[in-house]
């Protein structure tokens, strides 16, 4: 089957506007969170958009017209498409879409009444809009649609890009997930779940995590079949190896504790990649800093690579920033493969007590060269070759997307 | 709602709501056509939401299908006051 390769990134995350400031922050050990939120308080849609053109948007695809400009420059695309408008497609993930726009219609409906309620509300709100809008605004003529999955929903999106490729209905896809979901209504419903971290410190896989921390933001991938890459020319960043879903079946908000929906979802994407278990060099967690969530995945992860699991370091970007829900898959595919094409691991920041059980390497603390095939391993990567890692989110409703990505 | 509206009250709503929609101020004179201000139906919609709390006259999609210039706009307004 065809190789599908990443041409180009962008990313607007708490750590700042841009794909290689996520990767150097984290890398770096600093935190976006302040005051219990991951927020990208650096953006301002003014840098990006115009006024008409951020006044039809909401703030989840004004945050994807961001990230989505950086990965087609960095793609070299921002001249020109490099294809048929109609080989490039659009799939962007979303866990709710545009909260923030719903919430102010509900309230100008109560205050002063339906009549008043903007035209814009619907164009605004519904999930797809940041995918229709990337589409306007690069004359993406390709098929183009959302993916929703809750937490998963920016890993499926790019699993769904994957496919599209390789099923030829385009040659290039951009692709990622965004989310602006730091409303009110959201922090009351999640905390009403007992979700959100009371303390407001992601600390994933330590004894006192008490919950996720929420976090907006947007990252944007170009893929390009390699053929045609190659043949116009392009960088490659890495490569999408594999893809793997699953479903826990399970439970609404809670995973599977012996984590088995989760590794079924790591096996796919390995048997996908056509890569073993020992070939993995680095996991990037799902991690959310939830006391459920980091020990199912635990399990999980020593499900899927056996051994090798505790051979190799396995981080948590959320630690960093939060969890940024629909967003979040897509983010931590951007910072999985610049640290794998940097070599790094990353840290997992805050982590200070594993909690019981929770034995694997979570690189506590501060990053560390990346030690290709793990400890002692005479893998590819520590000749000179390629390095793979496994990329995990999970989402409530019990859906599980696996990224195995691959730097050169 | 008022007989005692102006032209020129109306044109001034309607000219900051073009220039509130992101048409260029510059560019908004009386002749000057909506496709030209990149104005579009939304646009029009969320007009028509303006006039009809400023006024309490409702514009209905059909008759605001028909306006073509700001010009267009500002006397189908002034009819219906």
């Amino acid at each position: 089957m065809q190789p599908v390769v990443v041409t180009g990134v962008g990313a607007v995350t708490p750590l700042g506007v841009g794909a290689r400031t996520l990767h150097e922050r984290w890398s770096a050990g600093v935190s976006g969170i302040a005051d219990g939120e991951g927020a990208c308080l650096d953006f301002d849609p003014s840098d990006f958009l115009s006024n008409k053109e951020a006044r039809r948007a909401d703030r989840f695809t004004q945050l994807a017209l961001a990230a989505c400009a950086e990965a087609l420059a960095d793609a070299g695309w921002q001249d020109e498409l490099p294809y048929d408008p109609e080989r490039v497609g659009c799939v962007l993930g979303t866990g709710v879409g545009g909260i923030a726009t719903l919430t102010g219609g509900q309230d100008t409906l109560r205050e002063r009444g339906g009549q008043y309620v903007s035209p814009l509300a619907v164009p605004l709100m519904m999930s797809n809009a940041a995918a229709g809008a990337l589409s306007m605004a690069h004359g993406l003529q390709g098929p183009s649609y959302a993916v929703s999955s809750a937490c998963a929903s920016g890993a499926h999106a790019i699993g769904s890009a994957l496919r599209m490729l390789q099923n030829g209905e385009a040659h290039a896809v951009v692709t990622g997930g965004s989310e602006a979901g730091l409303t009110p209504l959201a922090r009351a419903a999640f905390s009403a779940l007992d979700a959100l971290s009371a303390s407001g410190i992601s600390r994933p896989f330590d004894a006192r995590r008490d919950g996720f921390v929420m976090g907006e933001g947007a990252a944007v991938l170009v893929l390009e079949r390699e053929d045609a890459a190659r043949a116009r020319g392009a960088r490659v960043l890495g490569t999408i190896k594999g893809y793997g879903a699953s479903s826990d079946a399970h439970h609404l908000t809670a995973p599977r504790e012996d984590g088995k929906g989760q590794a079924s979802a790591m096996l796919a994407a390995l048997a996908d990649a056509r890569v073993d278990a020992t070939q993995i060099d680095y996991v990037n967690a799902h991690g959310t800093s939830t006391p459920l969530n980091d020990r199912a995945e635990t399990h999980a992860i020593k499900l899927a690579l056996g051994e090798h699991a505790q051979r190799i370091p396995v981080s948590s970007t959320k630690s960093a920033i939060g969890h940024l829900l629909g967003a979040a898959g897509a983010v931590e595919a951007v910072a999985t493969l610049l640290a794998l094409r940097d070599r790094i691991a990353p840290p997992t920041l805050g982590l200070e007590e594993p909690d019981q059980g929770l034995d694997l390497d979570y690189v506590p603390g501060a990053a560390r060269p990346l030690a290709p095939g793990g400890h002692g391993s005479n893998a590819d990567g520590a000749n000179g070759g390629p390095v793979l890692a496994l990329s995990n989110s999970f989402g409530f409703g019990g859906h599980n997307a696996v990224l195995c990505l691959e730097a050169p | 709602m008022s007989t005692t509206v102006t032209e020129e009250q109306i044109e001034k709503l309607v000219v900051e709501s073009l220039e509130t929609f992101g048409a260029d101020a510059d560019q908004i004179t009386r002749e000057a056509t909506f496709e030209a201000l990149d104005i579009d139906s939304l646009d029009l919609a969320e007009l028509s939401q303006i006039v009809h709390e400023s006024y309490g006259v409702e514009l209905k999609g059909s008759d605001v299908a028909e306006v073509k210039t700001v010009d267009d706009a500002i006397k189908l307004i002034a009819e219906r006051l």
